[in-house]
């Protein structure tokens, strides 16, 4: 069922309370993958707050679905969802990349409850993702699992290898999501190594493709319901994002891929992204 | 071994490790109904495909994609089951290594991986089908059990034990068939623990793998010169046992090892690490492959070549026998 317009509004709210949480963050932990964390806060706010069936007291819950993180990087922005959640404490987040604290950068899932799965090399996480859902068709379960990648991955050989087993099994209980921010560390991806047609690559592959504007969650839920549905293959959503979305001198500046904040940039981050959805939510 | 956990199989002298591992295997596919074995194509090869002809829902072929196969075991592991997964040593522990350690050993995940081809088991094949190296890999990874079984029996024991031991283990076996170094299972295979072989006390041969039969043979031919030559079986490389290094290095104080591996880093280079942190002297010998690409030729050849035979074996025993070591007759203060 699409979703209404005051879903909507209440995952805009959300993703509004985690991009500021992201830069808090950023600010506290002395710098962090920013960009990529808020080019995947709305398709992530779409999951655990509408789709995924879990249970944050019960992170290990047999029968939750799954969420990978294959775009490690992505941990500080996951990190924030999580602890909104009630995960975990989530002042424990002040301690982001301190010395001994359970977050580092890239989440490690036997220090982070919600975390399924540590990531942090990229490739990986999708062949994770593809034993998860071969784990539950193999054992008659219906829980389904998410694995959100970034698009810079799709280089990496192992995201083709794991793509062409997930085709091969009919692994219809899987999702992947790309977040497709078209920035890598070292600039646009298009400059480095094309990637499109992406939806061509993975639909050649077996795959059932979608492509969608990643932070419009009419278009986000249609995308997950219709992935839900499909039988008989896997399906991937290639989210077109922007990455620092939200703050507008980091939206598609892949400097900020990783960065730090000081006290006047982190005001004005909030600043910006108070704007913004002051603007959607109007 | 896991109580009341029995296997048999007949001919287990006449058998190579990869074919007695996998009737085992298919064997405890029965009590352990949560196996899933998986391969990239070679399970003719290490003969995982024997589970797969009793359990066909519980087998999984991925093709030729090891670094995938590595994380899809992880994943099936997360998911509950638990995998035991085959390929060649090299393809495991070099091309695949990243997922060996970050989806399954940093994750501590319950995998069970059984390399074949190890060493130069597979020698005419050549240096990409070789794998001198896999040893220092994976003993180097934490959480990873690295254990190393002498022959076919040991294999079936080893396989076994790692059901009920916790966390990733590595089996490394060989290629085709080799001469046992034991007769029948029951000698009290426990993993971590050393079996000595035979007692002595001039020198002690510590070896792993195709190594152990070797030793033994050494051992007969030096004994007839009239030296006293123990042999430890360190079929787990990795939690190594340091008590019985140790006690070789009390009471015997000259030390040789064995190995199907680069000098560099193996059980040699364990064996090592123990006796330098004991303080105490010790003459020592590694042999094993020295640090080059080995030449192609049948396992034998190469046993041969590189000395790492009885005959080799014996003669760098008869040179470690000259090295003068400085005695040191205080042993209480430091253990």
């Amino acid at each position: 069922m699409p979703l209404g317009d005051e879903e909507i509004k209440e995952l805009h709210k959300k993703s509004w309370q985690i991009r500021k949480m992201i830069v808090e963050i950023t600010f506290t932990a002395g710098g962090g993958h920013i960009g990529g964390s808020l080019s995947q806060t709305d398709v992530l706010v779409a999951l655990y707050y509408k789709y995924l069936n879990i249970d944050p007291k019960r992170p290990d819950w047999k029968d939750r679905d799954r969420m990978i993180l294959s775009k490690g990087h992505g941990g500080l922005g996951w990190a924030a969802i999580l602890g909104d959640k009630g995960y975990f404490d989530r002042e424990q987040l002040k301690d982001f990349n301190k010395t001994g604290s359970p977050f580092g950068m890239h989440l490690d899932r036997l220090k982070v409850p919600g975390c399924d799965a540590s990531t942090g090399s990229l490739g990986h996480g999708l062949a994770i993702g593809v034993g998860l859902a071969l784990g539950a068709k193999k054992m008659g379960k219906s829980w389904r699992t998410y694995v959100m990648m970034g698009d810079g991955e799709l280089c990496e050989g192992s995201v083709w290898e794991a793509s062409i087993i997930a085709a091969h099994h009919g692994l219809d209980n899987l999702t992947g999501l790309v977040d497709r921010n078209k920035l890598m560390i070292d600039g646009p991806t298009e400059d480095i190594t094309t990637l499109e047609p992406i939806e061509e690559k993975f639909n050649i592959f077996g795959w059932e493709t979608i492509r969608i504007d990643g932070h419009d969650f009419a278009q986000i839920g249609d995308a997950i319901e219709k992935a839900q549905e499909t039988k008989g293959k896997p399906t991937v959503i290639i989210c077109d994002t922007i990455k620092g979305k939200g703050v507008d001198f980091m939206e598609n500046e892949f400097r900020w891929h990783y960065g730090g904040l000081d006290s006047d940039l982190r005001d004005k981050a909030l600043e910006s992204i108070d704007r913004y959805y002051s603007g959607i939510l109007a | 071994m896991a109580e009341g956990m029995t296997w048999t199989v007949e001919d287990g002298d006449r058998l190579t490790q990869a074919e007695i591992y996998g009737d085992v295997l298919s064997q405890l596919g029965e009590k352990y109904t949560d196996i899933i074995a998986m391969t990239a194509d070679l399970a003719k090869s290490t003969k995982i495909g024997r589970f797969e002809k009793k359990f066909p829902d519980r087998f999984i072929n991925v093709g030729i994609a090891e670094n995938s196969m590595f994380g899809i075991a992880a994943g099936l592991a997360l998911a509950g089951l638990r995998p035991v997964v085959s390929t060649f040593a090299v393809f495991t522990s070099l091309r695949s290594a990243e997922q060996v350690r970050t989806d399954i050993c940093y994750q501590n995940l319950n995998v069970k991986i059984i390399a074949t081809h190890a060493g130069i088991s597979f020698g005419q094949a050549g240096t990409t089908h070789h794998c001198t190296e896999d040893i220092a890999v994976m003993r180097s990874f934490a959480n990873m059990t690295v254990i190393v079984p002498a022959d076919g029996i040991e294999t079936g024991n080893a396989v076994v034990a790692s059901m009920e031991w916790p966390g990733p283990v590595y089996i490394r076996i060989g290629r085709g068939f080799e001469p046992p170094a034991y007769k029948n299972k029951d000698y009290g295979f426990e993993i971590g623990k050393a079996v000595k072989m035979r007692d002595g006390t001039d020198l002690t041969i510590i070896a792993c793998g195709v190594g152990v039969l070797q030793a033994m043979r050494a051992a007969e031919v030096l004994e007839k010169q009239g030296l006293s030559v123990r042999v430890i079986n360190m079929h787990t490389v990795k939690p190594i046992d340091r008590d019985v290094i140790i006690e070789a290095v009390k009471e015997t104080r000259r030390i040789i090892t064995v190995e199907e591996h680069n000098i560099v880093g193996g059980l040699g280079s364990a064996v090592a690490e123990v006796i330098i942190e004991s303080g105490k002297a010790c003459a020592f010998k590694k042999l094993g492959i020295p640090d080059i690409y080995a030449i192609v030729g049948y396992p034998e050849d190469l046993y041969h070549y590189y000395k790492i035979d009885a005959d080799g074996i014996a003669e760098a025993a008869s040179e470690l026998m000259g090295k003068e070591i400085e005695e040191d007759e205080d042993w209480e203060d430091e253990t």
